[in-house]
């Protein structure tokens, strides 16, 4: 039997897309580095936030009328509410809802909505056509109206909200798992799967939808920082959380009558919203600036 | 049990394109039209033409990837055709297939040993515990090692992937690899490289090639007999040195003449066939060649050549060329 | 036989995330007025980053660490950034592998061509448009009416790089640098436009600098060519020199891997492992070490072009004793 000759050539080729670059990229931009550290300043405090608050107490709704509507002053560094909560802890206590919450919208709205468009984009026929029309639908629902319905079936709370954000943010998902599919299958991976025999459920999770990560990794990020404001919104409407919870949307709500003179019971809510957010979107556009050029070689 | 491999039997495939519905008339790109030809056990085909001619649709016709629009295809005496479900997926296992772009046809987010070992998987050909072993065994003997198992293809070389791509078609101990340009994107000596170990593996296993490019060089230096396709039909056959040394269709002249050799000849000036390939939603009437053709007569507007043999084993479609020209 | 254009030890580097990358380690070549200069290696060699820094048509990682591009008497690596946008397309037109994407799907042939002419030369309407007419014709393009309202589009891939050429060409440059303009071709096509591109030089007074890893086109289309690898030239001279009598191992080694007719049966020799993805980093040769005849000089030192004749010029130390 002849033997054919090892080759003992290793290859120099790096990787363009590991996590480790993908710190590196991030770490090198100092806008990126910065909305990174924002991200998990604020996820460790609303871990901790029960040990990090001064008054936890009142973060979560403890009243305390005698401190009603105080300014920023030792003590209470952000002031105090109408109710004479400590806004400090309002806000870091309203850090959970704010973060974790919207994680598990976006999360939910990946796992219903990726395998949908990765299936109606790899089977095409009527199974692409049943559900992109499905999605079309649940597409033209506004989603405030949405809410409201849920709210009205449900009842009114953060659960319900985060239900009613899922329902109306899936199809999106559906959207661009269908886009990028489509560009896959007709890569020669996917034929050469086909060749060897490998049935299409077993392609559609093998092959497609680890490739399908990237640019659903990068929507989602920036969706983080819209779903936080959609909740904000919601919050703000009374759909949310409801009193005497901490939500900073709700916070911003409770202060509006009091802008002008006790500002500081919507602004820091406010603050912390925007920030989060920006940070958010900073982080989409950088990982977006990694994984789109390559994607579709 | 016949000695012809594949026979395919007046496959044509014509694909729909969108539109057409105001018209009333659809509109379709022939992009095969009749073709019969037979691969033996243990040869190497070689498919050529430039692009448009078919030679692609037609290797995935083979492979059963598309369905043809008429015509049989016969694997081993049975009609791929009417094959479905899993005796279908049991006939994959003996036709495989090495695409062009060795990155692309590797799927980036798996290791080298899982893209290897998903045939295996996939047809539950040996337990799992054995599975390792028999993946390095074929990378070996594609000239890779144990230590490229984790290795993901965006890691490696072109040539590299490659082989990786060999071993994965190995896999199953197939009768038929399809190799579609698999040497058309790498360089010349990575080139060289993979064609020896091609020809070595063919030798070790018994394999059969079917070998489709358009490099004229690369085929006719390692396919056994070749067929020459221009815009759906199969203008030329016969043993390589034959097509090479004597090539007849005025088609497969022209062709030969414009490959650029790597020779200094100031005497040879590259044969120039005028004008482009018609479009093949509207293919020319008659012969299809007859619209760059120096020979034309009218006949050529209206009848389509036959694809006529000549002498046994070589067959050509011309009005004007007959057995005085052997 | 003047001399149009030299590149003398040009040496690049590019910033990437995972380091440097030393790209061009000292390219030297010249190119004569009036013939079709070859640039040929396999993929990695710097070949088309060379030709891209004739032109300074450099993303922004890339720097020029050392070297000279002199033409026509003028270092273009130190003129200013205005300088370096009148020569482009004036004076050096450069042509690219994909045709279709060069050209704007969203305008016409004919306004992109006259938009090139206006750009560069100051005429009237009614004469870009004349002159973007017998450009046109002049690449071979039948029905030039047609083609100029027409949309890159509609157009096959054999016009489209024709009418590039045309592009090219309209402002009436003293050189061309074509990279890869046939490699995306079918062979019939790709012999149209080779033979258009050998005829440049007699109808138009044109200079190419042909780059290809492709040794079939080079014998067939230049007069002199340079091969590259690593960055560096392995070997440089007339066409018919190098085919003939190539002295470089490397050069050796790709005329050996080719297929030719002829060969079946036999093994195709091969060049053993694979091109090193940063040459630069390398001491000494960068052929080294895929090299039979290796030594332990040639993995510590990279060796100088040698003359060995006219016009031959070999990087090699095995050619040292007999170069002049």
């Amino acid at each position: 039997m002849r033997t054919i000759p090892t080759l003992s050539v290793e290859s120099e080729l790096k990787s363009t897309r590991t996590f480790s670059h993908v710190m590196g990229v991030i770490i090198r931009d100092p806008l990126s580095l910065a909305s990174t550290i924002v991200i998990l300043l604020f996820i460790l405090i609303a871990i901790f936030a029960n040990q990090i608050a001064p008054y936890p107490a009142e973060g979560t709704g403890k009243t305390n009328v005698d401190n009603a509507m105080l300014a920023p002053s030792p003590g209470h560094i952000l002031g105090a509410d109408r109710l004479g909560r400590d806004m400090l802890s309002r806000v870091i206590m309203g850090a959970r809802p704010a973060l974790i919450v919207p994680f598990g919208v976006v999360l939910f709205a990946i796992l219903i909505g990726a395998p949908l468009g990765a299936i109606a984009g790899y089977k095409g026929g009527w199974v692409d056509n049943v559900i992109m029309r499905t999605t079309d639908l649940f597409l033209a629902f506004p989603s405030l109206l949405l809410a409201m319905a849920i709210a009205f079936a449900l009842g009114r709370g953060l659960q319900n909200a985060a239900i009613a954000l899922i329902v109306s943010w899936w199809p999106w998902y559906t959207r661009l798992a269908r886009g990028v599919t489509l560009s896959l299958k007709e890569r020669y991976f996917v034929e050469a799967a086909r060749s060897i025999g490998v049935r299409d459920s077993v392609i559609i999770i093998r092959h497609i939808l680890p490739n399908i990560i990237s640019p659903i990794l990068v929507q989602a990020t920036i969706d983080l920082g819209t779903v936080i404001l959609s909740m904000g919104g919601l919050a703000f409407l009374g759909l949310g959380t409801q009193p005497p919870g901490a939500d900073w949307g709700l916070m911003v709500s409770e202060g509006r009558s009091y802008i002008l003179n006790q500002w500081w019971i919507s602004s820091f809510a406010g603050l912390a919203i925007f920030i989060v957010v920006l940070a958010f979107n900073l982080l989409g556009d950088t990982l977006r600036d990694i994984f789109d050029p390559r994607q579709y070689k | 049990m016949t000695t012809q491999l594949v026979e395919i039997q007046s496959i044509s495939k014509h694909f729909r394109l969108p539109g057409g519905w105001i018209s009333g008339k659809p509109r379709f790109v022939s992009a095969l039209e009749d073709v019969s030809m037979e691969i033996a056990v243990g040869e190497v085909f070689g498919l050529v033409g430039e692009s448009g001619c078919g030679k692609t649709t037609l290797g995935r016709i083979i492979l059963h990837l598309i369905e043809p629009t008429s015509g049989k295809v016969l694997f081993d005496g049975i009609d791929l055709t009417t094959q479905k479900g899993a005796s279908l997926r049991s006939l994959r296992k003996q036709l495989q297939v090495v695409f062009q772009n060795p990155l692309s046809s590797l799927s980036p987010r798996l290791k080298v040993e899982q893209i290897v070992a998903e045939p295996l998987v996939t047809h539950h050909t040996l337990p799992r515990n054995q599975m390792q072993k028999r993946v390095i065994e074929l990378l070996e003997q594609v000239g890779l090692g144990k230590q490229h198992l984790d290795r993901f293809p965006h890691e490696m070389s072109g040539g590299q992937c490659q082989r990786v791509a060999v071993a994965r078609a190995l896999a199953l101990d197939p009768k038929l690899i399809i190799l579609d340009e698999p040497t058309s994107s790498l360089d010349v000596s990575v080139q060289a490289q993979i064609i020896n170990l091609l020809e070595d593996l063919k030798n070790l296993h018994g394999l059969t090639y079917l070998f489709i490019s358009h490099d004229l060089n690369i085929v006719q230096h390692i396919s056994d007999r070749i067929g020459v396709m221009y815009l759906g039909k199969l203008v030329e056959l016969g043993t390589s040195e034959n097509i090479f040394d004597k090539p007849l269709h005025p088609y497969t002249k022209a062709l030969f003449g414009a490959i650029p050799l790597a020779v200094v000849d100031r005497r040879r000036e590259l044969s120039i066939l005028e004008g482009n390939v018609p479009s093949p939603v509207n293919p020319p009437s008659g012969c299809r060649f007859h619209t760059r053709c120096h020979l034309v007569q009218d006949i050529c507007k209206n009848d389509p050549p036959e694809f006529r043999q000549l002498e046994p084993g070589r067959f050509v479609a011309c009005h004007f060329v007959s057995k005085s020209d052997l | 036989m003047t001399t149009l254009l030299e590149v003398k030890d040009l040496f690049l580097e590019f910033k990437t995330s995972q380091g440097i990358l030393k790209a061009l380690n000292g390219i030297t070549f010249d190119v004569n007025s009036g013939e079709v200069f070859g640039l040929v290696g396999e993929t990695g060699c710097g070949k088309s980053v060379t030709g891209l820094s004739i032109l300074r048509l450099l993303p922004r990682s890339a720097s020029i660490r050392r070297g000279e591009v002199i033409f026509n008497g003028v270092d273009l690596l130190k003129i200013s950034r205005d300088e370096i946008e009148s020569v482009r397309g004036s004076k050096i037109a450069m042509i690219f592998q994909d045709p279709s994407s060069s050209l704007n799907p969203v305008f016409t042939i004919g306004s992109q061509i006259e938009r090139v002419v206006r750009q560069h030369m100051s005429v009237t309407r009614k004469e870009a448009a004349e002159q973007t007419k017998e450009v046109l014709s002049a690449v071979g393009l039948p029905d030039v009416k047609r083609i100029m309202d027409s949309y890159p589009h509609e157009l096959s891939g054999g016009m489209q790089q024709r009418v590039m050429i045309a592009m090219a060409l309209s402002c009436k440059p003293l050189l061309l640098i074509a990279d890869e303009p046939t490699t995306s071709l079918d062979v019939t096509i790709q012999a149209q436009i080779l033979k258009l591109l050998r005829n440049l030089q007699k109808n138009f007074n044109v200079s190419v600098i042909l780059i290809t890893h492709n040794l079939g086109v080079i014998a067939q289309t230049c007069d002199h060519l340079a091969v590259l690898y690593g960055g560096r030239v392995a070997e440089s001279g007339p066409t018919e020199t190098i085919f003939d009598q190539a002295q470089h191992p490397y050069t050796n080694g790709l005329m050996n891997a080719i297929p030719r007719p002829g060969g079946r049966g036999r093994k195709m020799a091969t060049i053993p492992g694979t091109v090193p993805s940063n040459p630069g980093a390398l001491t000494g040769c960068a052929f080294a070490k895929r090299c039979k005849f290796a030594f332990d000089r040639c993995v510590v030192e990279p060796p100088p072009l040698y003359r060995v004749d006219e016009n031959h010029h070999v990087a090699c130390f095995l050619v040292e004793n007999r170069s002049k």
